[in-house]
């Protein structure tokens, strides 16, 4: 029989991660995501598989121990929201630089600044360009459910040690604070030491006789060899863009138009298609699964098919740069969005497509 | 079958774990489920309301402007959500409190005295199951065997002893709730 | 070849009497001549050599003039971002709690930008070692001011020497973390003569056999130079760290374990 239970989507993270067998959390309290802290801390989860759970003194603190615990081979992730998440950029682009595997949950909220505890997708260019210092990219997947919230553990992980290369699940309070039904898989055994030294031999695990030692670093002073590394993580990059683009599309066969969405605002936008076809418009919408690899092949395609593209989301409009790059400004391409918090409602969207296009 | 609901009233009336149990008995009934809180400020002792999703197919927006039914059960929430029942949709309001009664001409309103008849409980806890088992009386969309599956499946192991009294308290809800206005 | 032959005549077993460590690598230090960072190195690598924990050890290196520590060390190593050893090496030994774990940090690194994680893992009594090399100023950067530099003295951003009423006093930070109940052992030693050399090595030692007794964090200090930095001769360094440095850094154990 299924076990099916009704969870958060921050409680949905923690438990997906003790079943995937994840060697250690580290964090720091943050609304809206402290649930993801407070529920691993509950379940006591040094009983259950082993996993190592430690509340840091601070965000920075908690991404570098990710950091070190992605350098010796471990998985490991943390988790917080907008401001910790604009904290955690330094040891997030050193993660990058030193090719290592974590995932980071950004359960995102209103900014600027401080800004507001509400909902919101106003880290979009955070996420998806890199967000600290140089140049590099993390995979980005964005969940739409508490489902989602809770497969996508396990997939930023696989994907995460393929590349050598962090993740990040962008969530929003919305989708972390909502319940919804969520299908809990099997409990996976935690890698032995030695197993981790096979799956990992770069990684610190201690120098023995059969080999050199590891070294965890981002750092070479020597300039030719810091641009060979940099086509390297390019190259990479690229070989994530052509294997791993996630989309989902709804209503899109007969759509003249397409709303654009991910996240919570897909979620919205797919009730927005439902009302805006009893009116009689042929509307459509792709949602991004992943927002780096972004679907741009698919967008392009779809360019040539639609009258306009609507990008919906909680934000002054981000991902809609993507969009018109995408579509290499064939066509018509609006943004609509909340901001500072504020939820767009279904109806709200659909007026949008009605003003911008009709 | 979709059924869209806002819970709404003071924090500690048990409005999110209502809607918990409704969500859980949707649940065991193999439907799916969405429950979406205010979260904030809001939680720690203010109004509460929490929006909740029942249905035969995949949920879309979990964020909603107008709802099937409104459970109200103070009178801010009656200001504030009276108004986004759908039209020939339903309120169902607990009286005690309320000082403006809904006004609304094309839905239908039930009044369930949940307060009151907790009072005569052996706990006055179970004031949100008595508001459970109105609703289920005008709106059957889960089973009550399924609502004390639900019952089972929210509680922790602890409080399991209490699910007589609140199985009780539900069964007096559908015996309490009044009709106030019908349409046809 | 004339002279290489002379020289094997002279490298035999019986004349050696001293011996560099395997433990550290044939790589030329990168640090200036006289500075007290490569006797420190040495030290840490010995230790680790006499428990036979090469496989067991991981380091972490700091931001500062022992960035590139790993270079010399053939141990496992990881690099930190400024001041963020700590957090680093409470990941490295809560997920391997039977390794060694140690940080190698300078002042400015552990004293200022990584206070914060200083005083945390001190706090929650990690079983790791740091060791706190303290030259009262910043080398890699070119001789700026370090939280650690004394009263009236020179640097890049003090030129006319540390102001205390503007810049604030020099932090003992030694002293500070004793006082928190989740370190076992802190002391502060030196290494600009053998005798300073034998009791440092002594303590670094006891700092790293602690990590089994699982009782605390161990904290060694070590009080050095920086020839380049105070803009002195070596020698001239070590006198002006005797005179001036251990005074208000003076050496010895602060807080020991119980017996």
């Amino acid at each position: 029989m299924k076990d099916l239970r009704l969870m958060k989507g921050n409680e949905a993270v923690s438990e997906a991660a003790i079943r995937a067998g994840v060697d250690g959390y580290f964090g720091y309290p943050i609304t809206p995501q402290s649930e993801v802290l407070e529920y691993l801390m509950l379940e006591r989860p040094e009983k259950r598989t082993g996993m190592v759970v430690l509340q840091a003194e601070s965000e920075i603190a908690a991404i570098n121990m990710v950091y070190a615990g992605a350098g010796a081979g471990k998985m490991v992730f943390t988790s917080s929201s907008s401001p910790g998440i604009s904290l955690k950029q330094e040891g997030i682009t050193y993660i990058a630089g030193a090719e290592l595997p974590c995932m980071i949950l950004n359960v995102v909220r209103g900014g600027p600044g401080l800004g507001t505890i509400q909902p919101a997708q106003s880290d979009y260019f955070q996420a998806v360009k890199g967000g600290g210092h140089g140049d590099y990219k993390l995979i980005v997947l964005a969940p739409a459910s508490v489902q989602e919230m809770y497969d996508f553990v396990q997939l930023s992980f696989d994907l995460a040690f393929k590349y050598r290369t962090p993740v990040m699940i962008l969530s929003d309070g919305a989708i972390g604070q909502m319940m919804e039904k969520v299908e809990i898989g099997e409990q996976k055994v935690r890698l032995t030491d030695a197993q981790v030294k096979e799956r990992c031999p770069w990684a610190t695990t201690g120098k023995d006789a059969n080999r050199e030692r590891n070294i965890i670093t981002s750092l070479d002073l020597d300039s030719n060899k810091q641009e060979i590394f940099n086509h390297k993580l390019q190259a990479k990059y690229k070989e994530i863009d052509k294997n791993e683009v996630r989309f989902e599309e709804i209503q899109t066969e007969d759509a003249e138009y397409i709303f654009v969405a991910y996240g919570t605002s897909a979620r919205i936008c797919q009730k927005s298609v439902e009302l805006a076809r009893e009116k009689g418009i042929k509307v459509g919408l792709l949602r991004p699964i992943t927002l780096f690899p972004f679907p741009h092949k698919r967008l392009l395609e779809l360019s040539k098919q639609v009258k306009g593209m609507l990008t919906v989301e909680m934000s002054a409009g981000q991902m809609i740069e993507d969009v018109k790059l995408a579509v290499e400004c064939s066509i018509p391409v609006e943004h609509f969005g909340r901001l500072g918090g504020i939820i767009h409602s279904p109806e709200e969207v659909v007026e949008a497509l009605e003003q911008k296009f009709l | 079958m979709t059924e869209e609901i806002i819970i709404a009233g003071f924090g500690g009336q048990g409005v999110l774990s209502m809607g918990k149990i409704m969500c859980y008995s949707g649940i065991v009934q193999g439907q799916e489920v969405t429950w979406m809180p205010s979260y904030g400020p809001e939680m720690r002792g203010g109004t509460a309301n929490v929006t909740v999703i029942i249905s035969d197919d995949r949920i879309s927006s979990p964020i909603i402007n107008e709802f099937d039914t409104a459970i109200i059960l103070n009178q801010q929430s009656m200001d504030k959500f009276e108004s986004t029942v759908k039209s020939g949709g339903t309120l169902i309001y607990d009286p005690n409190g309320i000082t403006r009664h809904p006004e609304r001409k094309d839905i239908n309103i039930y009044r369930v005295e949940a307060a009151a008849e907790a009072a005569k409980m052996e706990t006055t806890k179970t004031f949100n199951m008595i508001v459970l088992g109105g609703f289920l009386k005008i709106k059957p969309i889960v089973k009550m065997e399924n609502v004390i599956a639900g019952l089972k499946k929210s509680l922790p192991e602890r409080y399991h002893h209490m699910i007589p009294v609140n199985e009780k308290a539900v069964k007096r809800g559908t015996e309490i709730v009044e009709e106030v206005q019908m349409l046809n | 070849m004339a002279e290489n032959k002379i020289n094997n005549d002279i490298v035999k077993e019986e004349n050696l009497v001293y011996k560099k460590t395997d433990l550290l690598t044939d790589k030329a230090l990168s640090y200036c001549p006289g500075c007290g960072h490569g006797t420190a190195h040495r030290l840490v690598m010995e230790v680790i050599e006499e428990l036979n924990a090469q496989e067991e050890t991981i380091g972490v290196a700091p931001v500062g003039c022992s960035v590139l520590a790993y270079e010399f060390m053939d141990i496992d190593m990881q690099q930190a971002a400024h001041g963020r050893a700590p957090a680093l090496a409470t990941a490295l030994k809560r997920l391997y709690p039977e390794k060694y774990v140690f940080t190698y940090q300078g002042d400015g690194d552990l004293a200022a930008i990584g206070t914060a994680e200083t005083i945390h893992a001190c706090n929650r009594g990690e079983n790791i070692t740091i060791i706190f090399v303290n030259n009262g100023i910043y080398g890699m950067t070119g001789g700026q001011m370090a939280p650690t530099t004394l009263p009236g003295m020179k640097s890049s951003t003090s030129p006319y020497g540390r102001d205390v009423e503007s810049m604030g006093a020099p932090m003992k930070m030694t002293e500070l973390v004793a006082q928190l109940p989740g370190t076992y052992f802190v002391t502060r030693q030196a290494v600009h003569t053998p005798a300073a050399v034998r009791k440092a090595k002594k303590a670094l030692k006891k700092a790293f056999e602690n990590q089994k007794l699982k009782k605390g964090l161990s904290f060694v200090e070590i009080v050095s130079n920086c020839n380049s930095g105070w803009k002195m001769t070596p020698i001239q360094s070590n006198e002006w760290m005797v005179e001036n440095m251990f005074p208000f850094y003076p050496l010895g154990d602060i807080k020991v374990p119980e017996e």
